[in-house]
């Protein structure tokens, strides 16, 4: 890739390719030039822009943790043009790759204080990339909890991982499915994420709280932490806009003076609380 | 802005001038008539064509720059590979010849947009290629308002030479830039020493019609005032005219053309004031009614802009208010916004 | 005019009507919709033989329709267009009122399609084939296709042509669809043509003539006349005529067996 043309993708090919739920599938994608992969570098909270040639661009985070290197990861679920051309991809495949865009999760800032992960759905993979770069930093945090619920036991992505995360000693994971989405063997909760989120009555006291959900799922939740005692400005979230260009230019993910592709796509809920609604 | 240098051009120079460009391998860009069709049009000067200087251009200069399809990529298949294909940049040396002072500020807009890193490679270089000639307005319309935005029918912000009439037969040539001083060498016979010129017996008088720091103020309080938007934007179609036709809107869109043996990625014109703008693939919309996507236009202008980068995002050439089928005009809104009316 | 506005007036006062929509007056010799709620903003209505804007585009939108019911001041491609929109269902009798003038210059109160396809035929009202399409229709298919392709070489893509047409009503058009991609989104000469000749294909036989397409065009592309053209084939070819009458067999959607092609037998 040139370093002069900012449009033009990595070459990259699909080395796995997971079905993780109904519609949603995981690529992992290994450079098709070697140097490019060993230089690339990219920190938690970044997403990229991922080609089908042909059929265009889709704006997904990274969802696999910088700490891996050699490959970026992509999780994602098919809703249009460009996401049904990717679904029909196979390993060996070529897709293309800008990035890293976007700001980061300030980990840095947060050593020595407790993690809550809070994730719905398609909305775990965002979170996903931190709570693993966490988890390889293990030792720079104090308590890491994970609250993660689904539609259903079939709409959980990161099936495999979930069992790793729960059989760590160090993570507390709580999973839960929408009333009516059990299974008959179904060990986790059943209820929607706010209301389990509140019979976890999780403490505030030095802790981060990273929310990633659908738009119904974080109006829910948002308040509950707020009863819990967490500020505005220790509540973290992502926020997803239609995007083409991904570098602040073509102003199609532009929320009041930011653009999420460049300001975002981490805010804080305090910087959200002084943005419009337009997201 | 302080002149490198001041000359004055001949009226029956111009022609000799735009000559010694052509023959110097400049691409001249000028407002021409197309045959009989209505409308003044930023096209390629051809030898024989002729610069119309009296008419405004439907649409402004800024295609020189930003052209409304651009290629931004190529590549071709090679059985299940993709393979690259270099980048066809626009490098040729250029003149813009016949902007005006609205259009030529409103350059440093785009500048902030696709100079910003990560740089816009194909903007880069036709902006880097490009030299502006922009000539002091005579007239000006109701629907302009370029002395209420900082702007003014003399300004020579962004200019590399500035031309203005100070003689039925004679223009005086204010030498910007460097850029300009080269196309005044280009043709050193053709320029005259310039004295002492009234510089404004030929200028338009722009009145002063409000006051952007005003308009500013009261959008913060009226972002939530969704009667008053429904209000302001009820004749509002929805088309992308007025974004187009605007010297300062940049957005575009990304767009994939391709066959069985390769394709490109094109960056296209695009207008928050369509629907699609801002529709997720979900079918979520952040903007869905049209009063939001009005709003939308009015806050990026003359209040994110400003916020963001010091600059209203706005030249008040009143293309917008000229071109709109549904008579929005932009100037009305702006003065009602400033009084806080509908 | 002073009869229309006191009717205007009176219904507006009486509450029949929640808006009245017509022409005013706008900025620099310009014309633009009225939407007037109150009686004194009336004052601004005028009465215009071909305004540049057909106001039948404003019915169809929610914002609009959220005013109330409307008293639409209408000219006669108002009314062919409104006729067209409820042969289509778009268009239910009674849902506005169109107030006009008969031939002794008395206002008449149209609601449903019937009253005003009578109105439209005892007033005269044809779509007269302007000069420049004769002249269109004398070229060959050569010439029209090199008189299209410099015509469109100014189309900037804008759409104001769909935005002001009140038949362009699709809740996704053509041109926004990307499964597949009918139209090409970008405005280079082959996706101009392909989205001209396509949106003039999907209005053959059901645009009324109304020239609005061609008033907003910044361009200045004589869009009517691709249109005026294709409804004298479907007239002559179909004997169907946009905004002619109420019932309506759409030419290019109904099969006849006794269509003259034989392709499909």
């Amino acid at each position: 890739m040139t370093a002069e043309n900012v449009y033009q993708p990595y070459l990259m090919r699909i080395e796995r390719a997971i079905d993780e739920a109904p519609g949603i599938k995981t690529f992992r994608l290994l450079f098709e030039d070697e140097e490019s992969g060993k230089n690339f570098d990219f920190k938690a909270g970044q997403f990229g822009e991922y080609s089908v040639f042909g059929e265009g661009e889709s704006t997904f985070c990274i969802a696999s943790s910088p700490t891996r290197k050699g490959y970026i990861e992509c999780t994602f679920r098919q809703t249009g043009r460009v996401t049904a051309a990717l679904a029909g991809l196979n390993e060996g495949d070529t897709v293309g790759f800008r990035g890293p865009y976007g700001n980061v999760f300030p980990l840095d800032d947060w050593k020595g204080k407790n993690l809550l992960f809070i994730a719905g759905g398609i909305a775990l993979p965002p979170l996903r990339c931190v709570i693993w770069n966490a988890l390889d930093l293990r030792e720079n945090f104090e308590d890491v909890s994970i609250l993660y619920g689904a539609r259903s036991v079939a709409d959980l992505v990161y099936k495999y991982e979930l069992d790793e995360w729960d059989k760590r000693g160090d993570v507390r994971l709580t999973t839960t499915v929408d009333p009516g989405g059990q299974t008959a063997d179904w060990k986790g909760e059943v209820g929607f994420v706010p209301h389990v989120l509140e019979k976890m009555n999780p403490s505030s006291d030095n802790t981060i709280a990273l929310v990633c959900g659908p738009p119904i799922m974080i109006k829910l939740t948002l308040p509950v932490l707020a009863k819990l005692g967490f500020a505005p400005g220790d509540t973290f979230t992502t926020l997803e806009n239609r995007m083409k260009c991904g570098i602040g230019k073509c102003g199609r993910c532009n929320v009041g003076k930011y653009y999420v592709c460049v300001d975002g796509p981490v805010f804080t809920l305090e910087q959200l609380q002084g943005m419009p609604a337009e997201y | 802005m302080t002149m490198i240098d001041r000359k004055l051009l001949k009226k029956e120079s111009i022609q000799p001038l735009l000559n010694a460009l052509r023959e110097s391998g400049r691409r001249i860009i000028a407002p021409q008539r197309s045959g009989s069709a209505p409308g003044t049009w930023c096209r390629d000067l051809g030898p024989g064509d002729e610069v119309d200087l009296e008419q405004r251009t439907t649409v402004s200069p800024k295609s020189a720059f930003l052209p409304m399809v651009e290629e931004i990529l190529r590549y071709r298949n090679e059985g299940k590979r993709i393979v690259m294909e270099g980048s066809r940049v626009q490098a040729q040396p250029t003149v813009v010849f016949g902007s005006r002072p609205c259009d030529t500020r409103a350059l440093h807009a785009l500048d902030a947009v696709f100079l910003h890193v990560p740089g816009d490679l194909f903007f880069r270089e036709r902006r880097a290629a490009t030299t502006v000639v922009t000539f002091s307005c005579e007239s000006a319309d109701p629907d302009c308002f370029c002395t209420s935005v900082s702007g003014g029918p003399r300004d020579a912000e962004g200019s590399d030479l500035l031309l203005t009439r100070v003689a039925d037969d004679r223009f005086l040539v204010e030498v910007c830039t460097e850029k300009g001083k080269q196309v005044v060498e280009l043709a050193p016979h053709l320029f005259e020493p310039a004295g002492d010129v009234d510089t404004e017996a030929f200028v338009a008088t722009v009145p002063v019609r409000f006051s952007p720091v005003e308009v500013r103020k009261r959008l913060q309080d009226l972002f939530n005032d969704e009667e008053f938007w429904r209000e302001q934007s009820l004749a509002c179609l929805g088309c992308s005219t007025c974004a187009f036709v605007c010297p300062n809107c940049s957005c575009f869109d990304i767009q994939d053309e391709a066959d069985l043996k390769g394709g490109s990625r094109l960056r296209c014109w695009d207008s928050c004031g369509q629907k699609l703008f801002t529709l997720h693939a979900s079918g979520h919309n952040p903007r869905s009614v049209q009063s939001q996507r009005w709003r939308q236009r009015i806050m990026h202008k003359f209040s994110y802009l400003p916020e963001k980068e010091g600059m209203v995002g706005c030249v008040g050439c009143g293309r917008c208010s000229r071109a709109c089928p549904a008579d929005m005009n932009l100037l009305e809104r702006l003065t009602a916004i400033a009084e806080a009316r509908i | 005019m002073e009869a229309l506005r006191q009717r205007a007036r009176e219904l507006l006062e009486a509450g029949s009507v929640q808006v009245i929509i017509g022409y005013a007056n706008g900025s620099n010799g310009r014309r633009r919709p009225l939407f007037a709620r109150r009686p004194e903003q009336l004052d601004q209505l005028i009465l215009e033989d071909n305004p540049p804007l057909n106001l039948a585009v404003y019915l169809r939108k929610p914002e609009i329709k959220r005013l109330g019911k409307a008293g639409v001041v209408a000219t006669p491609s108002i009314l062919k267009s409104i006729l067209q929109l409820a042969a289509e269902n778009q268009y239910r009798d009674s849902e506005a009122l169109f107030l006009a003038l008969d031939p002794t210059g008395a206002v008449v109160e149209l609601s449903t399609a019937d009253a005003i396809a009578k109105y439209l035929g005892s007033n005269g009202q044809a779509v007269t084939e302007s000069e420049s399409c004769a002249e269109i229709a004398s070229l060959d298919r050569d010439g029209r296709f090199a008189f299209w392709q410099q015509e469109f070489e100014r189309c900037i893509r804008c759409y104001a042509c769909r935005a002001s047409c009140p038949m362009c009503y699709c809740e996704q058009c053509i041109a926004d669809s990307n499964q597949p991609q009918w139209v090409p989104v970008a405005p280079h000469s082959l996706g101009n043509l392909e989205w001209h000749v396509s949106r003039a294909m999907h209005l053959a036989g059901r645009c009324v003539g109304c020239g609005a397409c061609t008033e907003a065009c910044p361009a200045g592309i004589p869009l009517r006349l691709m249109n005026q053209f294709l409804a004298d084939l479907v007239a002559k070819e179909f004997s169907q005529k946009a905004g002619a009458g109420v019932k309506l067999d759409y030419p290019l959607s109904v099969f006849n067996v006794k269509d003259r092609e034989d392709f499909i037998k």
